[in-house]
Parts: structure tokens; sequence; C-alpha cells
């Protein structure tokens, strides 16, 4: 691996990053979803490691090792038995990488709109929350109290 | 070190305890003064008003200080726990980072000891405090529904947040099961009250609220105590506590916004800084008079240490709900709240039942569980996973034990070179059964619901920053640090208020009896004005 920066992943660390990305969160063109390799995702995800630099270097590395060095060479369905294999026991460097592509891709303005949901801050427009079928209530308005009162416990008893 | 105007009352923490305590004490008309370390927050802070407001619930809003990292934070050594601290450094405290959950005690928790013969009973009672949950209920907002079964009677002042699709979901199954429940009560104003909007559901309320609809004391108690005369310095970092030659708290250094260490002088001191602050804070202020640390002759500075051990169980429905978009907060199940003999533990807990949260989060969580995959499989396992999730929390009692404790770590420091908090603490055999019973009942709620690929996480997901016990109140200075009204037995001018002075922990969250203590410790206070010190 290249050497980096200590505040933004290298030029290598960002291509190795795209295929691994693009493994774990492939395109979909049926679903009308973009691959988290899309470029704007890709470099939503990059901006967005901050803190989680180390650990997404050591994730990096650790696919790196885990593929001999291959990864971007293997075909589809050995990169993702290896991601899904790796992801499982990777620790905190495999969560770290999961957040870190997960975060950026499921704010993509293509990606929520596709999942049928606005594209906007919850703030301030908010939503709507309906009231829900309060008459379930009923059965449990005529139930006696049943929370223990200690003051019924005779006082030689306490 | 700079010299400060001697000061009648010093309060140290501006969060649930501390605001509470300021504000009650206010009409005595005393000077005081309260230190908080942290900023004020600005309602445009918050995550929500953003694109990126789910991903920042893992940098600037994470609950754990550790990863949060501000340089209002104190790093915790919390290495050797399986649960982790949460906490919140700012104008109101946890308050800001909490989820409004706002159950009270019963007053069975009072009486463990004499009820169920395990740990000790409290020095007071539900009923010495019942009017104190009342007055704070009142000043903090709260919506909820009286005429609950399982809970003793309250009165909240504002409607109970909307069942939603996901509420509604959970009270089918429960009452095909034949269970309690009942809308949650939360400090989440759905109504406008008090000069605070009502809720327009944001989504999860943890991170912070931008409307203001979530009941955090910046914005409850606080005004109202500075327009009672009450101050409040930010960005003050307290070290120690000092003494004089008679053994009283004399006032307190800290390190101001600059850096600059200064001296405040005070007449009474009071610590607000909860479970774990205020235990530093006394093992940081040994001395030669106190050399085991302050108001410590008991040795039990520090321990007895309570967690609250949360197991979540989720699963997925069928039906589209209305997770993210809405409180958290739905109903709760009081169920198996109380000692049952049949059980193989004793005492018990509050199952909670939460809405779904949004799209980056319900990937994080999937991914974590294990159930959402990696390749190409994964847009067709998310599609049944975003707005389907329901999830039930188990909040166990956490009962005392004084292995389970917080002591000063001897190598990691804040940014002022004063000895950061470890914690040393481990899950008792009563609790893990307990926590398998509620998980049990959690995956047949949820089954009963519809819910598949139920996954529990017994401590991965969920630290519930609910910090208590490492102070605890007796009458006997031999097993307690402070009275029965808050006063240190070492030390009298010396107050603690916050979730340190708790016997046991119940099974809820703690931040409503929290402000009822520290309510109560302040009207002891003001009755005993001529005899404080006696």
């Amino acid at each position: 691996m290249a050497a980096a920066s200590e505040t933004r992943l290298s030029a290598a660390e960002t291509d190795a990053l795209r295929k691994i990305a693009g493994t774990m969160v492939p395109a979909d063109a049926v679903l009308g979803m973009p691959g988290a390799d899309d470029p704007a995702i890709l470099d939503d995800i990059v901006r967005s490691v901050g803190r989680d630099l180390p650990l997404v270097r050591e994730a990096l590395t650790a696919i790196a090792t885990k593929s001999s060095g291959v990864f971007a060479e293997m075909d589809q369905a050995a990169r993702e038995g290896l991601i899904n294999d790796w992801y499982a026991s990777g620790g905190a460097p495999a969560v770290a990488l999961g957040r870190a592509i997960l975060g950026a891709y499921y704010r993509d303005d293509r990606v929520l709109l596709a999942l049928g949901h606005e594209a906007r801050a919850p703030f301030p427009k908010g939503y709507v929350l309906e009231q829900g079928d309060w008459s379930l209530l009923d059965v449990v308005r005529g139930r006696q109290p049943f929370w223990r009162d200690d003051r019924v416990v005779p006082i030689e008893d306490r | 070190m700079a010299g400060n105007q001697k000061v009648d009352v010093l309060i140290i923490g501006s969060g649930a305890s501390g605001a509470a305590v300021a504000w009650s004490l206010a009409e005595t008309k005393m000077r005081i003064l309260c230190l908080e370390q942290g900023d004020w927050m600005k309602p445009t802070d918050f995550p929500s008003n953003g694109r990126d407001w789910e991903a920042r619930r893992y940098t600037d809003f994470e609950i754990s200080p550790n990863r949060r990292g501000r340089d209002t934070d104190y790093p915790v050594n919390d290495d050797n726990s399986l649960m982790k601290i949460a906490n919140f450094n700012g104008v109101g405290g946890g308050t800001i980072i909490y989820t409004a959950h706002w159950p009270r005690m019963h007053p069975s928790d009072f009486k463990v000891k004499s009820l169920d013969g395990v740990a000790d009973d409290w020095p007071v009672d539900y009923w010495a405090l019942e009017k104190f949950y009342e007055e704070n209920d009142r000043m903090m907002g709260v919506s909820g529904l009286a005429g609950d079964p399982g809970v003793p009677p309250r009165h909240p002042p504002m409607p109970p947040i909307a069942l939603g699709k996901t509420g509604t979901r959970y009270a089918q199954a429960m009452n095909r099961l034949g269970w309690h429940w009942w809308p949650s009560d939360s400090s989440i104003a759905t109504t406008d009250y008090e000069g605070r909007a009502r809720c327009i559901n944001l989504g999860h309320c943890t991170p912070g609220c931008a409307q203001g609809a979530k009941a955090s004391t910046d914005i409850t108690y606080w005004p109202l105590a500075l327009r009672s005369g009450v101050e409040l310095r930010t960005r003050c970092r307290v070290r120690e506590i000092t003494t004089d030659e008679h053994g009283m708290a004399a006032g307190a250094i800290y390190y101001d916004a600059d850096g600059v260490e200064q001296f405040q002088p005070a007449e009474v001191v009071i610590l607000a800084c909860n479970g774990v602050g205020t235990p530093r804070l006394l093992l940081n202020s040994a001395s030669a008079r106190f050399p085991n640390g302050l108001a410590n002759s008991s040795g039990l500075v520090g321990r007895n240490l309570m967690l609250h051990p949360w197991p979540i169980v989720s699963g997925y429905v069928d039906e589209p709900l209305d997770g993210g978009r809405g409180p958290i907060n739905t109903i709760w199940s009081k169920q198996f709240y109380e000692t049952d003999p049949s059980r193989d533990f004793v005492r018990g807990y509050t199952l909670q039942f939460g809405r779904g949260t949004g799209p980056a989060n319900q990937a994080i969580v999937g991914a974590a569980s294990g159930l959402l995959p990696w390749g190409r499989d994964h847009h067709r396992r998310y599609r049944r996973m975003l707005d389907h999730r329901l999830s039930i929390g188990v909040a166990c009692e956490d009962l005392p034990e004084e292995h389970n404790r917080v002591t000063l770590d001897p190598v990691l420091k804040d940014s002022n070179g004063i000895p950061a908090p470890r914690i040393d603490y481990t899950i008792s055999d009563n609790t893990r059964r307990m926590m398998e019973h509620g998980i049990a009942r959690a995956e047949e709620i949820l089954t009963e619901a519809g819910a598949t690929d139920l996954y529990a996480s017994r401590t991965a997901l969920n630290y519930p920053g609910h910090l208590l016990g490492t102070a605890r109140m007796g009458t006997d200075p031999e097993r307690s640090v402070v009275n029965q009204w808050g006063r240190a037995h070492d030390v009298k001018n010396l107050f603690i208020v916050d979730g340190s002075i708790w016997v046991t922990s119940g099974g809820v969250n703690p931040t409503s009896t929290i402000q009822a203590l520290a309510l109560y410790v302040a009207d002891q206070m003001k009755q005993r004005l001529a005899a404080l010190f006696d």
C-alpha cells in the first residue's frame, strides 16, 4: 500500500476502497440502486472516514492480505465470499469500514429516492406519525393495579 | 492561582441533577454558581439539521466520550467492562443525548432488602419522593397517559406519543399474549409546552432535538434558574474539592476556558457529575486529611457501580412501519418488573418497545447483526429490513456489588492532566439470568407480532449511560457516603445529588428519579438552612 496522508486515504488506498465498496454494495440496475463505488458516493465515503482512518486502513490491509493482493482481479462471487467471511470476524476495522460505506451510501439522494424515502434532513419539516389504534388499550385499562405496594408490608416485617 | 469571590453554593455539573438543584435553591436568594466543563448547545448544532444526521451519531454526537472525543470530554478507561460508559459534557449533561424515556422507580425498588432480601433498602422511599417526581414532570414537561395499572398513579401534563404503526403492532401482540403494556412516559413535548414547540417527529431523539421538543435541562430548568440569579460558568473543568483546617469543603480548583487554574471558594459544595464523574472528583480530591479521597471514610466512593445491562432483541415484520419517523419510544411493559419467586432470579425488568431507525442506521445495525449480507444479495435483504424493524429493550435491574467500581486510572489523563476514571465491572449471575429471561420473553413477543430473523444483542449495541451507585446514600457512615438527605457523612458542607447516591438501580431509566432526588435534597437543605452543618 502506498504511503498516505495522515488525514486522508491515498489515491492507491482509494482505488482499493472503490473495488471493495463496489463489492460490498454493488449497483443494481433493476432496483435503480447505484453501487457504493459510484464516484459521488465513493467521494462521500472518503471524506467521511475521519476519525476512523486508521481502522479503515487496517481493513484495507486485512482484505489485501486475505486476498493475497489480488482482490481486484477476483470475480464478483469470490470477492463477495471473501468480504462476508472477513467481515464476520474482522472486529473494529470491519465495523469501521462497513459504517463508513453504509453511512455515506444511505444518504445519497438516488439511493433514498429509490427506497421510497425523501432525500432531506429531518429538520425542519419532520414527519407525520399516525396515532395508531388506541382502542387496543381498553383491555389493559381494565386490569387491576399490580405494582408492588411497599406500604402493605406489615411493619414488623420491614 | 486566580481568585474568585466566594459563593454560598457551588454546584459542579449542569446536567439533570445540577440544573434541578440550582433551580430549587434559587428561591433562597443565596449566591449560587454552577461550573460546567462543556458548552451551551445550540439547536442548529444537532444532527437532524443535516443530511449526515445518522452518521453523526457515531462522531460528535456519539454517546461514548471516548469515541466522541470533544475537547470538553474526558476519557474513560472502560476496557475492563463489557458495558461501556456513555455520557455527555455540556449544559444539560446527559439530557442532551438521552432518549427521553421517563419511567419512575417503583415503590419496591426502594425496599429490596425488606421485600426480597437482597442489597440494601434506601433511606428514603417512593412516597417521600412522589411530590418531587410530580414537580419534576411539570418542570421537564412529560407526555404520557394516567391510569397505568403497572405503576403508581402519576399525572403526565401532556398526552402520550402516538403509537403509530410500530406501537400498534406491539400492542396487538401484547394483547394476544395477555401481557401488560402502556404508552411510555417520555420527556418529549407532544403539545406546545412552556415555550417549547411540540415534537414534529424528527426521528431518533438521542443525539439532541433541533426542535427543542425533548426536555434537556438547558431548555427547561436552566433558563429559569439563570433568570433567578444563578450563575452558570461553562468550560470550567474542576480538578478537585479542597478542604479547610476543619475538614470542611473550602471550594474547588478548576481550569477555565483558557486552561488557567482557578480557585472558587464556597460555603457549600454540591456535586452533580453523576456516577462516574462524582467518584472521580472525590478520589482526585485526596489530601493529607482525606488520604483515600474526599468523603471516603467508608471506602465506598467509587464502589457499587451499577450500569443497567440492557439486551436488545430485534426482528423484522412483513409490513412497512414508521422507523426513523418518530421518537423511538412507543410502549413499555411492567409485566415482569416485580420479583416472582417462581423465577430463578430476584427483582425484574421493564420491557421497552422501540421504533426503528433511519436508513443508514438500519443498514449498520443489520450488518452488525450478521443479517445483512454484503454483495449482490445486499439490496434484496435490506429492503426487507428498512422500515420493518421491531426491537425490544430489556431494562434489567442491576444490583450493587462492591467489586464493580470506579477508580483513578494510573496512566490515563484528560487534556488538563487530571487522572481519568477507570471502570471495573462485571455482570452478576442474577442479572445474567434476568437478561436471558427478558430476552426469551422479548422473542415470544416479537414472534407473536409476526417478526422473523430475530437477533438478540446482550451487551454489544446498547450502553444506556446509567451511571449509578458510586457514592451511595444511607444512615450508617460505615456503609454509605452520604446521609439520607444527600450530605456527605465526612464533610458537612458537601452534598451529592446525582446518580451516584443511588442504593439500588431499579429496572428503569434513571433521569426522572435522579431529578426527583435532587429536588428532594434541595428541599431538605432549604428546610435546614439554619442548621445545615449540624
